[in-house]
C-alpha cells in the first residue's frame, strides 16, 4: 500500500500507533515511520530518553510511550517530517494535534485553518492554538491544532488562507 | 515569477540593473545568471536549434547541456544559465550555431 | 607547473571532505571545481538530511555545505581553484586544468576524482521544448536564484530527487500537478512520499509521460499507464495542463576523466552506469595515482558521499606516508559508518553494485 501510494494503510498505522489506553492518558508522539532507512535524529532530539538510542541506524524508532509527554521536540527534528503528537485528553470533544509545517504563510494563533488527512483531503477545520517557530527548530515550525476528537487520528496537514501551492 | 518569500531561504540579490533582450529593455539583478533574469521576465525561448529551428530554453541550468546558448554583447554561444548578468548587457536570441568568426 | 600532493577534482560533499581529510593528514591539497562556488549539489538542498550525527543528520543541506566550506577554509595547506575545469590526466600523471581561458599543468602525487553525476534524459516527443527541465535545474532556479520555474509542474520520477524537488516546489509556491513513476512502487523514501501526498499531490505509479504539448514552450503533458511489461496501455492517456515538466529519472556518474585517464571501467547498473573499478577499502582505482569518491563512484546519497570523501582523502594521504594512529582510527570509523549507512534494505542495491565494482571481483551484480 504505502510503497505504491505513499499513504500508510490502517494495518501499517496500527504497527506504530500507541495503544488506545496510552492515548487516553494524554499527549503522546506518533512516529509514522514505516521504513528501515539510515536515520536517527529523533532519538537524539528527545530530552526525556523516550526514543531509544539506535543500535542499528537503519532500525525504525522505538518509543517508550510511558516516558513520552508529547513535547514535540522530535516533531521538529525528524528529517522526514514523519512525527506527530496527539492529545485526545485535550477537551471533551476536542483533541490537540501537533504537526510539523514548513510552508508560508505560517498560520496565526487563534485562526481557523482547513484540516487535511494523509491524502491531502479536507476532513474538517482546525483552530490554531499555537504556531511555534523558534530558532532552535531551524525553520521546521510546529503547529498546535485543536480539532474534533473524531479526526485526531487523521489530521496530518493543514491549508492556510493565502497559501498558493496546494492542490 | 520571482519568489517573494520562502519558508527556508533568504535570497540575497545584487543591485537592480537593466539590460536588453532582442532590443527590449528588461530589469534583473546584477550577478544572477542571465537566464534567471530572462526567466523571471517571462522569456523562455533562448535560441532556436540549427536544423529544425525548434525553440530551446535552458535544461540543466548548470552549464553542461548547451541548450541555453545565446549571443551576449556580440559574443555567440554564451551559456546564459551560468553567465552573470551585468548592467547594460546586450542579449540576443541565437539562431542555430553561433557565428564564431 | 603547479605542484601539489593531493589534487581533488570536484568541490561537492565528497570533494570537500576529501580535501579536508587530506589536509588534516598534512598533505598539500589543491581543490578544483568548475563552478564559481564550493558545495556542489548541497547548496540547493533545503531539506534536513538523514543519516547520523557524523553525517550531520537533521541539518539542512545548505547549512552542511556552509560548514564544510568553513572547515576547508580553516586549513592552511589547501589551495582552491574555482571556475576551473579539469581537462585530462595523462600517462605521466600530469593533470591539466583550464581556468579563465588559461591552461595550467598540475603535478600532483595523488588525484581524487569527485566529479559527481549528471541527470539522465528521457525520450518523448517535444522533450526539447522550453519548460522541460532537469530536476537539478528546477532546484537551482528555485533555491539558488529565487525564481519560480513555472506555475504548474508534472514531475517525472518518484525517487528521492523527484519527491524532494516536488516538496521544494510546493515550498516555493508552485503547484505540482502530479508525480508519475514508471515502476509499480515509489523508489524514494516513503516519508518523502507521505509529505507530498498529505499536501494533495497525487503519485501515479505505473505511469509515464507519453508526450509534451506546446508550440513555443510546454503547455501541457500527456501521461499514460504502463502494463506489466512497461508498455503503454492504449486508451489510458490523460492530458495535464502544466507549464513545466521536470525530469527526475536518475543520475549517471560523470566519469569522463576516469575513462580518459585509462582507469579500468565497468558498467554496473546498480551504481548508475559506468564506474571505475576500485579497491573497496581505500577507493583507489586501477591507476595507482587516482582515487574516487561520491556519486562518481556510484550514485548514492550525500551522506555516503561525505564519508567516501573522508575515506579517499585519508587513504590517499596514508598512501603518501601521511598517517598517524589517530587518523587510522578515523579511517576505520569512517568505513564502519559507511557500512552502517548501507546495511539496511535501502542499501541492498548499492551493496550489490559495490560487490561488482571491487577490484578483482569476479561477480557481476
Amino acid at each position: 500500500m504505502l510503497r505504491s501510494t505513499g499513504i500508510p494503510s490502517l494495518e501499517e498505522l496500527k504497527t506504530v500507533y500507541p495503544s488506545d489506553e496510552r492515548v487516553a492518558q494524554g499527549a503522546v508522539a506518533v512516529i509514522e515511520c514505516f521504513q528501515r532507512i539510515p536515520c536517527n535524529p529523533c532519538a537524539v532530539a528527545c530530552h526525556r530518553g523516550a526514543i531509544q538510542v539506535f543500535l542499528d541506524i537503519n532500525d525504525q524508532p522505538a518509543i517508550d510511550v510511558e516516558r513520552c509527554n508529547g513535547c514535540a521536540l522530535c516533531v521538529a527534528n525528524c528529517p522526514g517530517l514523519a512525527i506527530f503528537v496527539v492529545d485526545e485528553t485535550y477537551g471533551t470533544d476536542t483533541a490537540l494535534v501537533k504537526i510539523p509545517y514548513e510552508f508560508l504563510p505560517l498560520p496565526e494563533k487563534g485562526t481557523t485553518v482547513i484540516a487535511l488527512n494523509r491524502a491531502g483531503e479536507q476532513i474538517g477545520e482546525a483552530l490554531v492554538i499555537a504556531s511555534q517557530n523558534p530558532a532552535s527548530f531551524d525553520r521546521t515550525a510546529v503547529i498546535h491544532l485543536q480539532v474534533p476528537k473524531t479526526i485526531a487520528r487523521d489530521v496530518r496537514n493543514i491549508r492556510v488562507e493565502g497559501a498558493s501551492a496546494h492542490a | 515569477m520571482r519568489i517573494e518569500r520562502h519558508p527556508i531561504l533568504n535570497f540575497q540579490k545584487g543591485p537592480r540593473v537593466s539590460f536588453t533582450f532582442d532590443g527590449q529593455e528588461i530589469v534583473g539583478y546584477e550577478g544572477e545568471p542571465i537566464a534567471a533574469a530572462l526567466h523571471a521576465a517571462g522569456v523562455k525561448t533562448l535560441k532556436h536549434s540549427a536544423e529544425l529551428h525548434r525553440p530551446r530554453g535552458f535544461f540543466c541550468a548548470i552549464g553542461t547541456c548547451s541548450s541555453c546558448l545565446m549571443i551576449v554583447n556580440g559574443v555567440p554561444n554564451v551559456r546564459v544559465c551560468v553567465e552573470k548578468l551585468q548592467a547594460g548587457m546586450r542579449v540576443e536570441t541565437q539562431e542555430g550555431n553561433g557565428d564564431i568568426r | 607547473m603547479i605542484r601539489t600532493q593531493i589534487a581533488v577534482i570536484g568541490g561537492g560533499p565528497a570533494g570537500l571532505r576529501a580535501a579536508d581529510a587530506a589536509a588534516r593528514a598534512g598533505a598539500k591539497v589543491l581543490l578544483i571545481d568548475n563552478s564559481d562556488h564550493l558545495g556542489g549539489q548541497l547548496i540547493k538542498q533545503t531539506h534536513m538530511f538523514f543519516g547520523s550525527q557524523e553525517q550531520f543528520a537533521g541539518t539542512r543541506g545548505i547549512d552542511i555545505a556552509a560548514k564544510l566550506v568553513r572547515d576547508l577554509h580553516s586549513r592552511e595547506n589547501v589551495d582552491v581553484m574555482l571556475d576551473a575545469t579539469a581537462l585530462g590526466i595523462y600517462e605521466d600523471g600530469v593533470l591539466t586544468v583550464e581556468q579563465n581561458d588559461k591552461v595550467y599543468k598540475v603535478n600532483s602525487e595523488r588525484i581524487i576524482v569527485a566529479t559527481g553525476a549528471s541527470e539522465r534524459m528521457l525520450a518523448f516527443p517535444n522533450n526539447d521544448l522550453p519548460g522541460v527541465y532537469g530536476a537539478g535545474a528546477v532546484q537551482t532556479l528555485m533555491n539558488v536564484h529565487g525564481i519560480k520555474p513555472g506555475n504548474s509542474v508534472l514531475m517525472i520520477g518518484a525517487g528521492n530527487i523527484g519527491l524532494i524537488v516536488s516538496y521544494q516546489l510546493l515550498q516555493a509556491g508552485v503547484k505540482v500537478e502530479a508525480i508519475v513513476e514508471a515502476s509499480p512502487t515509489i523508489g524514494g523514501y516513503l516519508v518523502h512520499a507521505s509529505k507530498i501526498r498529505r499536501a494533495g499531490v497525487p503519485i501515479y505509479t505505473r505511469h509515464t509521460i507519453k508526450e509534451a504539448l506546446g508550440v513555443n514552450a510546454v503547455e501541457g503533458a500527456v501521461i499514460c499507464q504502463l502494463n506489466n511489461q512497461w508498455q503503454p496501455i492504449e486508451g489510458t492517456e490523460r492530458t495535464l495542463g502544466v507549464d513545466v515538466i521536470c525530469l527526475a529519472v536518475g543520475l549517471s556518474p560523470l566519469c569522463d576523466l576516469l575513462w580518459q585517464a585509462g582507469c579500468e571501467m565497468k558498467y554496473i547498473p546498480e551504481l548508475g552506469g559506468y564506474v571505475a573499478i576500485r579497491d573497496e577499502e581505500s577507493l583507489q582505482t586501477s591507476r595507482q595515482q587516482i582515487y574516487i569518491a561520491g556519486d562518481v563512484a556510484g550514485v548514492e546519497e550525500a551522506s555516503s558521499a561525505m564519508v567516501e570523501g573522508q575515506i579517499a582523502g585519508l587513504s590517499a594521504a596514508a598512501n603518501l606516508g601521511l598517517s598517524t594512529s589517530e587518523l587510522n582510527n578515523e579511517l576505520k570509523n569512517a568505513r564502519s559508518q559507511l557500512s552502517a549507512l548501507r546495511a539496511g534494505p535501502v542499501g541492498e542495491k548499492i551493496r550489490a553494485g559495490l560487490a561488482a565494482a571491487e577490484r578483482g571481483a569476479t561477480v557481476n551484480a
